[in-house]
């Protein structure tokens, strides 16, 4: 393990956006295979270090450069690049769902070369913040994935209901409010630290054995919870989901609901919760609330649209209150099913959006009322999007199916009857995704889509890649629990031990 | 061959499954090639199930002692789901029964499908949905049943749209995804409370463990509830009162795949998995006694549905729901052998009439109103002949197949209300009165479809070999396939059932009873359908008792009832939620970004998209929590330098 695998894969996409900043933009296709060729060695890398990591062993592997390299001394700031059971899966996604999002940008013409460069850049920063294991880094990443996402809304994006510089502009402006008040926690759990420990220390780990005074993680987790739930999209912090997903190109959209807002839930666990134990056993009940409001709530809303996007914008609210229902349990079944349910509902977004996207692509609408019986010319379209549909309600079989029943599980024993009312969601679930699927692919063929062509060459990528990943991951759904399992454990262990020390 | 076979149980639904991946990502382009994989694939699971039937049947061993076998599917810490193979009677029986069934259908749809662009996508997905039902039969393992139980669904869903030109297929298809959808909630509730509870999901397990319930700290009360929230699931995949609608309506895909539907697989899931979930039910009788009377309900009420319809298939529909209710009753009175055994025999008579009926469209080019047929025997001698020996088995006439299933639960029903149970005449009562009306409105859609006058603008012809084939086996099946559990001789009854194994004297009063109400069903019939040429009388009753009439015809309004709470109830609601968030969640967005008084102008700001604008947000915000917190919170204030105070 001499190699830093983790630097290279992190670098690879960049390397790929240095090469085409070089190739002449009319040389579209190159670009694109310059970005193919980045984001698939990323992945081939996430593979490999997927299924290279010991599970019996456990813990931080694949140390690059064998430890915590210092960078900023004074503030105990350290180049710390490893994973775990929590990062691994989380850094698979990322690689997936950017190298099918090359391929679902496939036939953009317009800027195509920037489009490509600004993709690898945020490919690479939401990969910095799954590996990084150094609270300064992570924000750093944070922060980094914050620009490309708006320059790319309001140049490649589009929309109905809003303008797409407003989609652009109230996406951004959420992410930064949101990590404004990230930042005031973090910024103050960490001087906090220093004055009880008098190191400075900014590793995760390093954090978590701090023994901060309960009311201080109580205000500290509000904050947080404020930053990485917008993040997620908590409930009522979600208006700018539905919005920004419409307004995005399709390659945003997918690394956006794919991964991205999952660092608001990986940011929950690895650094709320795991450095802030007694903040989080205050405020479980209040983002369970919340989850239960959020899936309730976003369903009907879902329910209610009539915009593709915006119905899977919705969904991806809806589903996330079950991450959050899960988080809040507590139980490492729960988190267990949050964490793997942040992976199944990644994959199946970035499906929904990339066909989604092709359907916009060939008729030039996402209006549901307006498509219909696309089944007849685009057969494999129609298979992609339904399968995605059918991950979206939790059918068996399917990656999302035993994530949602794990949290579940978990949920209705810790919380009982409240949790009931999320569960009721898989029925306005699949109300709307069989209304938006069935109405858009099914019924008799429609003149006006008679030359729509189905997908083909590399416009198949997304739907081999990502359905691939939907089927094997809903039989073999060990392949996924097992490297969770392994990463959560351990952090779910040492918060019952502080919690049974700090505990009043 | 018996002991790989039983140890290779997995095998019955791997094949099918194998079918449909090799025609998805192989065969599709050959039309025939497709059906022979499958049709091959199908086979060979009926031959190996027929091992498994031979070893299991040649065994009593079995009948105490399943053979189970499985392995870890995923797990953690509290929590893992292993999933298996469980071989006893009752699923060895389905095994047999589904594949046999399933294997003819798909001979038949080789014959019925002939030409149809999409013919091999429909055998994949006659595949798949043979492969979901054979695994549900021999899973071992609640959770493992229900994720089947939901492929069932999709592929019903897949199949009920086949025809997706269509606007009625699609509509049908979404209603019986969601109709179960409302079920599988319902028993999703009643899975988690048994995992949290007895913390495991095998049958096994849980049949152990359930009859000590108080050890696990919960009342009888709430095991009931346990029990009938599992139950739900059954009432929406067998087409139960209040969640039959679907089940009429899923008529709209190809034949063949109504009678799969009807007869093997999906509908008779629900009855199995009560079957086999009788050791909870037995627990509690009042959650026993809700399956019985819903059953005894959904009985009656489904056949005063059918005694008008029209469309010969709707008849059909109908019927099986009504049957269905019987199976259920059966159960709810506690009988494993009379639920199973109807669920046999109807598979056969049921899929049979379902095929033959396939047949009549095919030569009418779906003409499907049997006010429009009439005298079809006689240009389709094997398809009306075959129908009926259906419509006597369905009719309760010895020596066919369902007079003796039919005549067991009669039995079990009258024992039942002779143990006191309070409801138990009235079920009694009820399950009578459908028997009548059961060979009353059956024999009403055979005489109107092939006796009496020829029409002359019908055409009719009779099937090819590859559609009259099927309808004889399956009629032979009718015919002798329940005299494996006669009184007299009750090999069913001593090999599947629950409990004790029932031990009563042949009750010749009662198989008395039984026949008369079949014939006085059939000789009404006769009256008024086949006698009565002009069907006078059948009219002027139509017209006296015009209210009745509408109100079953039009099926109680149910259908306009669920479609009036969808639309107005959840979709407005959804609309309500819709416009509460873009004007008020929204807007208090919108708003605090105006009270930032950035501008003074608070949206048209952000539309000028300057980097500069969301970093002064960025930074007030800041500035703001850092005031808050640094005055707010000694603690922080103190570690921040702030002053304390």
């Amino acid at each position: 393990m001499s190699l830093p695998i983790l630097t290279i894969t992190l670098l690879a996409p960049i390397v790929a956006a240095l090469v085409i900043v070089f190739v002449p933009k009319e040389e579209e296709k190159l670009c694109k295979w310059i970005a193919a060729i980045g984001t698939g060695a990323a992945l081939l890398l996430s593979l490999y270090v997927y299924f290279g990591y010991d599970q019996s062993v456990g813990g931080l592997q694949w140390v690059d450069f064998g430890g915590p390299v210092p960078w900023i001394k004074d503030l105990g700031v350290t180049y710390f690049m490893a994973v775990d059971g929590l990062s691994l899966p989380m850094l698979l996604l990322t690689n997936l769902i950017g190298f099918t999002a090359v391929f679902a940008s496939w036939n953009v013409t317009h800027r195509a070369k920037e489009l490509m460069i600004y993709l690898l850049i945020l490919i690479a920063g939401v990969m910095g913040t799954f590996i990084a294991q150094d609270l300064f880094i992570f924000l750093l990443f944070y922060e980094v994935v914050v620009i490309p996402i708006y320059i790319m809304v309001i140049i490649w994006g589009s929309s109905k209901r809003v303008t797409k510089e407003y989609a652009g502009m109230k996406l951004t402006i959420y992410l930064l409010i949101g990590s404004a008040f990230l930042l005031v926690g973090v910024i103050a759990t960490f001087i906090q630290s220093v004055l009880i420990t008098g190191q400075a220390n900014m590793s995760f780990e390093g954090l978590a054995r701090v023994p901060f005074p309960e009311d201080f993680q109580i205000y500290m987790f509000g904050l947080m919870l404020i930053g990485f739930g917008s993040l997620l999209s908590m409930w009522p912090l979600h208006s700018w989901s539905p919005d920004g997903y419409a307004g995005a190109p399709t390659a945003v959209s997918m690394i956006h609901a794919g991964v991205l807002k999952k660092i608001g839930g990986y940011g929950l666990i690895r650094i709320a919760i795991y450095v802030l134990p007694l903040g989080a056993k205050f405020w479980a009940p209040y983002i369970a609330v919340l989850g239960v409001i959020g899936v309730a709530y976003a369903a009907m809303g879902a329910l209610a649209q009539k915009d593709l996007k915006y119905v899977v914008g919705y969904s991806s609210v809806s589903h996330m209150g079950y991450v959050l229902l899960g988080v809040a349990s507590l139980g490492v079944i729960g988190v267990n099913g949050a964490v793997a349910n942040m992976f199944a509902h990644g994959v199946m977004a970035a499906l929904f959006f990339s066909m989604i996207g092709f359907i916009y692509e060939k008729t030039h609408t996402r209006w549901i009322p307006d498509l219909g019986g696309l089944s007849h010319q685009a057969p494999r379209l129609s298979v992609g999007f339904m399968m995605a549909g059918m991950a979206s309600l939790g059918l068996p079989g399917l990656i999302s199916f035993v994530p949602e029943f794990t949290i579940f599980v978990e949920s209705f024993r810790v919380f009982g009857w409240l949790a009931v009312l999320a569960i009721a969601g898989i029925i306005i679930t699949a109300l709307y995704v069989l209304r938006a699927g069935a109405n858009t692919l099914f019924g008799p063929a429609r003149e006006e889509y008679r030359q729509v062509k189905d997908l083909r060459g590399a416009e198949l990528v997304p739907l081999i890649v990502l359905g691939g990943v939907l089927v094997i991951g809903g039989l073999l759904p060990s392949l996924l629990f097992d490297m969770v399992n392994s990463g959560v454990a351990p952090i779910l262990a040492h918060i019952q031990e502080t919690l049974q020390i700090g505990g009043r | 061959m018996v002991d790989f076979a039983l140890t290779h149980a997995w095998l019955v639904p791997l094949l099918p499954a194998l079918a449909f991946v090799i025609i998805v990502f192989l065969t599709r382009p050959w039309p025939k090639l497709s059906g022979a994989v499958s049709i091959a694939a199908m086979f060979s699971s009926f031959v190996l199930a027929s091992f498994i039937a031979y070893g299991v049947f040649t065994n009593p061993g079995f009948i105490e002692k399943p053979l189970i076998y499985s392995l870890r599917w995923f797990g953690m810490e509290g929590f893992t789901v292993d999933v298996g193979v469980m071989l006893d009677p009752t699923s060895a029986m389905m095994l047999f029964m589904v594949s046999m069934v399933a294997t003819l259908i798909q001979i038949y749809s080789t014959g019925y499908m002939h030409g149809d662009p999409q013919y091999s996508v429909f055998f994949s997905y006659l595949s798949l949905f043979a492969a979901s039902m054979l695994g549900l039969v021999i899973s071992s393992n609640l959770l493992q049943m229900f994720i089947l139980w939901e492929l069932v669904g999709l592929c019903s869903f897949l199949l009920i749209g086949f025809y997706t030109f269509k606007i009625s297929a699609r509509e049908a298809a979404k209603k019986a995804f969601m109709t179960t959808r409302i079920g599988d909630f319902g028993m999703l509730l009643g899975l988690l409370f048994l995992q949290i509870i007895f913390g495991t999901l095998d049958l096994a397990g849980l049949a152990e463990r359930v009859p000590h319930y108080e050890q696990y700290g919960i009342s009888l009360g709430l095991l009931t509830l346990i029990a009938i929230l599992v139950f739900i699931g059954p009432i929406g995949k067998s087409g139960q009162f209040p969640l039959h609608v679907w089940l009429p309506d899923a008529m709209e895909g190809p034949t063949p795949v109504s009678a799969l539907i009807h007869a093997a697989t999906m509908v008779v899931a629900g009855v199995y998995l009560v079957g086999r979930t009788l050791f909870l039910f037995s627990e509690v009788p009042g959650a026993a006694e809700v399956i019985a009377f819903i059953g005894a309900f959904t009985a009656i009420f489904a056949a005063t549905i059918a005694i008008t319809q029209r469309e010969i298939k709707r008849i059909l529909a109908y019927s099986t729901v009504s049957q269905l209710g019987y199976m259920m009753l059966a159960l709810g009175v506690g009988s494993l052998s009379a639920g199973m055994f109807h669920l046999w025999t109807h598979a056969f008579f049921k899929a049979l009439m379902f095929l033959g009926a396939g047949s009549v469209l095919h030569a009418l080019h779906d003409k499907a109103d049997v006010w429009q047929m009439g005298g079809l025997i006689k240009k389709m001698p094997i398809t009306g002949w075959t129908f009926v020996i259906g419509g006597l088995a369905i009719a309760g006439i010895p020596p066919f197949a369902g007079f003796w299933s039919k005549d067991e639960i009669l039995v079990v029903t009258l024992e039942y209300a002779k143990q006191g149970h309070a409801l138990g005449y009235l079920l009694f009562f009820l399950a009578s009165f459908t028997a009548l009306l059961t060979a009353f409105y059956m024999w009403r859609m055979i005489f109107l479809t092939f006796f009496g006058k020829e029409k002359p603008e019908n055409h009719p012809h009779e099937s090819p070999l590859s559609m009259t084939f099927p309808l004889l086996v399956l009629a032979v099946l009718s015919a002798v396939g329940g005299l494996v559990g006669t009184p007299w001789a009750n090999v069913w009854g001593k090999w599947i059932h629950f409990g004790h194994p029932h031990h009563g004297e042949p009750s010749y009063g009662l198989m008395i009873f039984s026949v008369a109400l079949a014939v006085t069903g059939i000789g009404l019939a006769y009256r008024l359908y086949y006698q009565d040429e002009e069907k006078k009388l059948a009219k002027q009753l139509a017209e006296r008792y015009q209210p009745l009439y509408k109100l079953s015809y039009h099926k109680y309004y149910i259908d306009e009832l669920y479609q009036w709470f969808t639309r107005k109830v959840v979709d407005a609601s959804a609309a309500v939620f819709y416009w509460f968030d873009i004007h008020v969640v929204d807007n208090l967005v919108n708003g605090l970004a105006g009270a930032t008084k950035l501008s003074g102008q608070g949206l048209r700001y952000f539309h000028t998209g300057k980097i500069q604008t969301y970093a002064l947000v960025f930074f007030l915000a800041l500035l703001v929590i850092t005031v808050v917190l640094a005055f707010g919170n000694p603690t922080l204030a103190g570690s921040m330098g702030g002053v304390q105070s």
